[in-house]
């Protein structure tokens, strides 16, 4: 403390300009240096989600205020058919990818975790699906999926004549679930590679040396080292993996915009067809509310299921 | 890391029994590595070589698989790239989005290093628990706020207008680059600030002739990631913009390429492959600070 005084007091001497002098006072500075994040989160996320929230008990709709209904959105929801099934799809789309993307991704941070040729420059390659836009690649798994020109229909049926006919992908309800699933994952690998691979490099060799010499298996290093090791970090990306696959949107949009028969539909999607494609914000806002229930469960799941593992393994060891 | 360390006890056995041995662990070496690595790779990239074989192809080529081999170009055009380029309004696109992207970058390095600063610097009671609330924020997916969002848009009369997602898209930058920055203050040790304390020097003084240079590599990696985040960025723009105009280019290939039923392919292709450029050449001019970004904000 003495020290500001002190630096005050000279610096008031030689420059007595009180601009400086309130610039200097600690308070004011933080509020200063806090006003323009704090300010924006507050009025383009708080105050959204709050309206968010209020939105979802009224019926406004687009140019028109709402006035209070109560529990009307909901109730509403619990009887459509369309909702139950973009609910289903949200929790089908979520485990089946998360499970997919974090089974894949983590045999590649393995495998990028050795030493050969080249590695930086692969590394940088497999990060490289997450980098590009995802509306832009999904448009690419589009053309990919497409019924007549689809290239993996060409590979299947005309190169290696495993099939007479082409894949129909897109056409009815579960090929196509599947195949967003599948995009979904081919996304999602990198993320999840990568930042297990940053995990992975903190793992301390000593370990595996130590367990070499009491003559484990490499199954076995990998079951009481390296994975008891990456819980902390596995906790971690599979939160933020569970959070942004849940409430996905462009994907879908880009790809299938819901279709077909509206199979499709994850919650995100119905939220905006419901309420800026047909302008019944209040209803949107009630599917939008109706996530987060969903979230605040996967999160905590996610989050304390996995660390609090990790915790007793601490316990155990020390 | 588990092959890594095996190799030696390999070797120490291959020494025992040379030729065949050393032979054996190339081999197993080649199968569980290499072989795995290579499909990953393919799948990974096939994406985007099949959005640039489509975006050179001429349409008769395209949707002919009899008499071509598609996974080639036999005669490559640039017609496709022309009619993006010279008849819709992609490069007005291409200028909305990267103004939107810089704008929203600098405004969110702007606040979160003054946060970044506040919090993990002058602390102050409370301080924890304002880094935490902003950590929250970053759990606050888009697609929850979108709609409530649009109505605040419009009661600010931002509908329609570019300067609507330069204000939103700080939303989900500024907890980003606010964690990446404490992480990196955190770094920088606190002596020097004090020394300079000592000297004489202002707070803000501090922050500009100390504390900023030496967070540099922080600033980097923050704003390469804020920029990227804010080029892909979708949902909003969809909801927030609607004159073909003024459209960012996800949005604008989505919305406007795609005319009726018969789908412009080679069209579609090449405005990905052109809105993917920009991103893919920024992240391979600066690949270690986006892993670094990326593996340090999760282990925070």
């Amino acid at each position: 403390m003495s020290v500001t005084t002190i630096s005050s007091r000279t610096y008031a001497q030689r420059q007595p300009n009180w601009l400086v002098r309130l610039f200097d006072y600690k308070p004011f500075l933080i509020a200063m240096c806090l006003a323009p994040a704090i300010g924006l989160l507050a009025v383009f996320l708080t105050y959204p989600l709050g309206l968010g929230v209020w939105l979802a008990f009224t019926d406004t709709t687009i140019g028109q205020r709402g006035i209070f209904i109560g529990l009307e959105n909901f109730q509403y929801l619990l009887k459509d058919p369309l909702w139950w099934n973009a609910v289903f799809y949200s929790i089908f789309y979520t485990a089946v990818a998360t499970f997919g993307k974090f089974a894949l991704g983590f045999w590649l941070a393995l495998l990028l975790n050795n030493h050969f040729p080249l590695k930086s420059l692969v590394r940088a390659i497999v990060l490289l699906p997450w980098i590009v836009p995802t509306v832009l690649s999904a448009l690419a798994f589009w053309w990919i999926y497409d019924p007549q020109f689809s290239i993996i229909s060409y590979l299947l049926v005309d190169v290696l004549h495993l099939r007479d006919s082409n894949v129909d992908f897109l056409g009815s309800p579960w090929p196509a679930r599947f195949s967003l699933i599948v995009a979904n994952i081919w996304r999602g690998i990198p993320f999840v590679a990568i930042s297990l691979l940053a995990g992975l490099q903190t793992i301390s060799p000593s370990l595996y040396e130590a367990a070499m010499l009491d003559g484990a298996t490499s199954w076995q290093r990998f079951r009481y080292i390296t994975f008891p090791m990456m819980m902390p970090i596995l906790a971690i990306v599979m939160t933020f993996s569970i959070i942004f696959t849940f409430t996905d949107f462009q994907l879908v949009y880009a790809i299938t915009r819901g279709g077909p028969v509206n199979s499709t539909h994850l919650l995100a999607t119905l939220a905006f067809q419901r309420g800026i494609a047909g302008g019944e914000l209040g209803e949107g806002a009630a599917i939008a509310v109706s996530m987060i229930p969903f979230l605040v469960f996967a999160t905590l799941f996610s989050y304390f299921g996995l660390a609090r593992r990790k915790w007793q393994q601490g316990e155990a060891n020390d | 890391m588990t092959d890594v360390t095996a190799s030696p006890g390999n070797s120490n056995v291959a020494s025992a029994t040379p030729d065949t041995m050393a032979w054996d662990s190339r081999a197993r070496r080649v199968v569980m590595i290499y072989l795995p690595l290579a499909c990953f790779i393919v799948i990974l990239l096939f994406p985007f070589y099949w959005m640039a074989v489509t975006s050179f192809k001429p349409n008769a080529e395209l949707l002919n698989y009899k008499e071509h081999n598609p996974f080639w170009i036999t005669s490559p055009t640039l017609l496709h790239i022309k009619h993006l380029l010279f008849e819709t309004s992609y490069p007005r696109w291409l200028k909305t989005t990267m103004m939107v992207a810089i704008c929203s970058t600098f405004l969110s390095l702007f606040a979160s290093t003054l946060a970044a600063y506040a919090i993990e610097r002058l602390r102050f009671r409370g301080s924890p628990y304002v880094g935490l609330g902003i950590y929250l924020a970053y759990l606050v997916p888009p697609s929850i706020l979108f709609i409530p969002l649009a109505t605040v848009i419009v009661q600010f009369g931002l509908f329609d207008s570019p300067l609507a997602l330069i204000l939103v898209y700080p939303t989900f930058l500024v907890p980003f680059c606010t964690w990446l920055l404490i992480g990196y203050f955190k770094s920088i040790p606190y002596e020097l600030e004090e020394c300079a304390l000592v000297d004489g020097a202002t707070r803000l003084q501090i922050l500009r002739r100390i504390t900023l240079p030496l967070a540099v590599p922080g600033l980097i990696s923050a704003g390469i990631f804020s920029f990227t985040l804010s080029w892909n960025e979708f949902i909003y723009a969809l909801a927030f913009i609607q004159s073909g105009a003024n459209k960012t280019v996800p949005v604008a290939i989505v919305t406007e390429l795609i005319t009726g039923d018969v789908y412009q392919w080679g069209a579609l292709m090449a405005g990905s492959l052109l809105g993917s450029l920009p991103v893919a050449l920024f992240y391979s001019l600066f690949v270690d600070y986006y892993v670094s970004s990326l593996t340090g904000a999760v282990k925070e």
